[in-house]
Formats: structure tokens, C-alpha cells, sequence
């Protein structure tokens, strides 16, 4: 078959058929992977609050709830048989090295830290990326921000900052903090 | 003659060390072995579609709208590669971020559909696209494994060096990307001339 030659009603409905052919190719697979998508959106959520809080039977993405003045910030409730067990807080700085970073912060009832774990984060790799690294992060286990100075040692707190790596660290103190004043202030449910 | 297509891609013609095609995702992504292999394998399959598509309909594409019709089977495909991705490897997905959705603009594969597709039949074609694809993601996942090896002290997130110990970080940053793409090039040249290829 000869090539068509490029006329203006050749060009017209040649692009528009193939347009109109690739956008419904789209919308399948776009139709096909939507559910996967958002389970493996939910999934990463939820393994990083199985990852901070002790066990729990509810599905704390569900029971979700916000502070007010605290945007960005989400606190899950995890539950057994009905009783609160910790609230897993996904929270934020934008003092890290590269800016914005967030975190998923585990309090007990009581308010002490029982686990962190990074979720979103773009430090720079082998020194501010130390901050997912157990060497730095469980400094904060067990520590009740109420009693615990939450700055490094350089500005006068208890935290051991990563070496070559103040900023980033006292970034991760601020997005503690922060997790733990919309604690503070919007209560447990 | 056809294995010749085919082998074209991998050292002869290779997109990213002799063509140099295709270096933002090249340099950027490459990090760590991973990632390399990763965004190499998303590269080829677009690479293969269009191909496939390009050298199909090339007869029914009136080469004046030519470039805005590849452009559209192109993106077509990425975002397909893209949606795939993300709810299957959502963690690969989250490393190569904002690069998967840029194949749409790699020169590699509009180089290919221009440049070989559009003017040839359906296997040549074929070939063409998993010859190229396979010499992309090589050379992604050597680049990415110096990298990691240099810069992490481990391959495939498989660890071979104590976890405090002293790596030479520059090969993980920007710089050591183009350090060592340059020597990869030159050894690519070397060994082009000692094998008169």
C-alpha cells in the first residue's frame, strides 16, 4: 500500500484516528489498574502504621482524623478490641536538606514515642538518608516528647544528630514535634 | 540481516554510549543498579510498542502530521508503563518518579521511530526496538552498578561492605554520574576501535 499522500483531510483524520484509538487504549488500562493502584497506596500506608504502633485489630486508615491549624498532619488510631493502643501520626518538616520530607510517627497512649518510620523522604543518599537508618531513629523510642528535648545536642537537646548531617536531623526533630503538639492538641479518639 | 537490527543496539549503535541519547534519565536515575534496570526495562517496552506501532502504521500516517502522531503512540504507551508501574512496583515507581513519564521526550525512542520504524518493515522494526532497548538498559544497569558498587558498597541493595563503613559517596551524587558515564564512553570507544565494530 502506497503512503497517503499529506493532504489536509488525510493529516485531519489520520491524527484524529490515531488519537481516538490510543485514548481508548488509556482509559482501559486505566480502568484495569485503578484498583491496584490505590491498594498499593493504601498498603504502603498501612504497613508503615503496622511498622510504628503495637498490634491492632481495627483498620486505622478508615478511622483517620484530622487537627484542626495542623494541615498535612494525619493521625491513625489503632485499636484492640475497641481499647486504644497507639496513634500512629504521619507527619512533615520543610527544613530537611532537600526541603520537604515526611514521616510516620507511632505514639503510645501515654504519649512516649514507641516507633518512627520514614515514608517520603529525598536526602541526600548516605548521609541525610541515615535518618531511616535504626542507628539514628531509635533514639526516640520509649521517649515521652513532654520530658525529652526534642533538638539536637548542638541547639541545646537530647538528640544525637547523624554526622554531617545537623540540618537533616533537626529537621526529623521538627516533624516529631509536630506530630506530637497535633497529638497534644487534637487528643486521642 | 535481521540479527544484524537486532545486534545493532547493543554495542555498535548503543543509544547511550556511542549515540549518547537519552542522558537526563540516564545520568539522573541511575544511582543504584535497581533503578538502572528498572527504568531500562520501562524504556525498552516503549521502545518496542512504538516501534511495533510506528513501522504498522506507517503507510496510514501522511508524513507531514508523522512527528505529532509518534508523539502520540509514544505517550500513549509511557502512560501505560506508567500506570502499570505504579500499582504493581510501587516502590521502583517512587525511586524513578518524575522519569518514568519523561520517556514520552527520550530522544532514543523518537530517534528510532523517526530514523528506522518509519521506514521499515514490521520484524526489522521489532528487532530494531528490543535490540536498542536491551543496549539502553545495559548500559543503565552497568552505569548503575559502578555507582552503587563505588557509592553504596553494595549491588542490588545486597550489601558486601560493613554498614559504617567509608564509601566514596560522589559516585551517588550528580557528579559521579557524569564521571562515570565519561569513562564508560571512552571504553566504549576503545574497545569499538581495538574490534573495528
Amino acid at each position: 500500500m502506497a503512503k497517503l499522500p499529506s493532504t489536509v483531510k488525510n493529516m485531519v483524520l489520520s491524527l484524529s484516528i490515531i488519537s481516538l484509538c490510543m485514548s481508548a487504549a488509556l482509559g482501559f488500562v486505566y480502568v484495569a489498574t485503578k484498583e491496584p493502584i490505590n491498594q498499593a497506596k493504601n498498603k504502603k500506608i498501612l504497613d508503615a502504621i503496622q511498622a510504628v504502633v503495637p498490634e491492632f485489630s481495627n483498620n486505622p486508615y478508615e478511622e483517620q482524623y484530622t487537627v484542626e491549624s495542623f494541615e498535612g498532619v494525619i493521625l491513625y488510631p489503632a485499636k484492640k478490641d475497641g481499647q486504644l493502643v497507639g496513634t500512629a501520626i504521619k507527619t512533615y518538616t520543610n527544613i530537611g536538606y532537600s526541603g520537604f520530607f515526611s514521616i510516620m510517627v507511632g505514639l503510645l497512649p501515654d504519649g512516649s514515642i514507641h516507633n518512627i518510620s520514614v515514608l517520603e523522604q529525598k536526602e541526600t543518599p548516605g548521609l541525610g538518608s541515615k535518618m531511616s537508618e535504626p542507628g539514628f531513629k531509635d533514639q526516640f523510642k520509649g521517649k515521652n516528647p513532654a520530658a525529652f528535648k526534642m533538638t539536637v545536642r548542638k541547639d541545646g537537646g537530647e538528640v544525637d544528630a547523624i554526622t554531617a548531617s545537623t540540618i537533616t536531623s533537626r529537621a526529623f526533630c521538627d516533624a516529631v514535634q509536630r506530630a506530637y503538639n497535633a497529638y497534644q492538641k487534637g487528643g486521642r479518639q | 540481516m535481521s540479527l544484524k537490527h537486532f545486534t545493532n543496539g547493543l554495542l555498535r549503535e548503543n543509544p547511550l554510549f556511542v549515540m549518547v541519547l537519552g542522558c537526563c534519565p540516564a545520568l539522573a536515575v541511575t544511582s543504584s543498579a535497581t533503578n538502572g534496570l528498572g527504568m531500562g526495562l520501562a524504556t525498552t517496552f516503549v521502545l518496542l510498542s512504538s516501534n511495533t506501532l510506528v513501522a504498522l502504521l506507517k503507510n496510514l500516517i501522511p508524513d507531514k502530521v508523522r512527528i505529532p502522531c509518534f508523539i502520540v503512540v509514544i505517550a500513549t504507551f509511557v502512560t501505560i508503563t506508567d500506570m502499570v508501574m505504579q500499582a504493581f512496583t510501587p516502590d521502583l515507581y517512587k525511586a524513578l518518579g518524575i522519569f518514568i513519564p519523561l520517556i514520552v521526550v527520550n530522544c532514543v525512542i523518537l530517534g528510532r521511530a523517526e530514523a528506522f520504524a518509519q521506514k521499515n518493515r514490521l520484524l526489522p522494526s521489532v528487532l530494531d526496538g528490543i535490540g536498542m532497548g536491551i543496549g539502553f538498559t545495559m548500559a543503565l544497569t552497568l552505569l548503575g552498578s559502578i555507582r552503587e558498587i563505588l557509592g553504596n558498597g553494595s549491588l542490588f541493595d545486597i550489601k558486601f561492605v560493613a554498614a559504617d563503613a567509608k564509601t566514596v559517596l560522589l559516585f551517588i551524587l550528580a557528579p559521579g554520574a557524569f564521571i562515570t558515564f565519561g569513562f564508560l564512553i571512552a571504553i566504549t570507544n576503545i574497545l569499538k576501535k581495538k574490534f573495528n565494530i
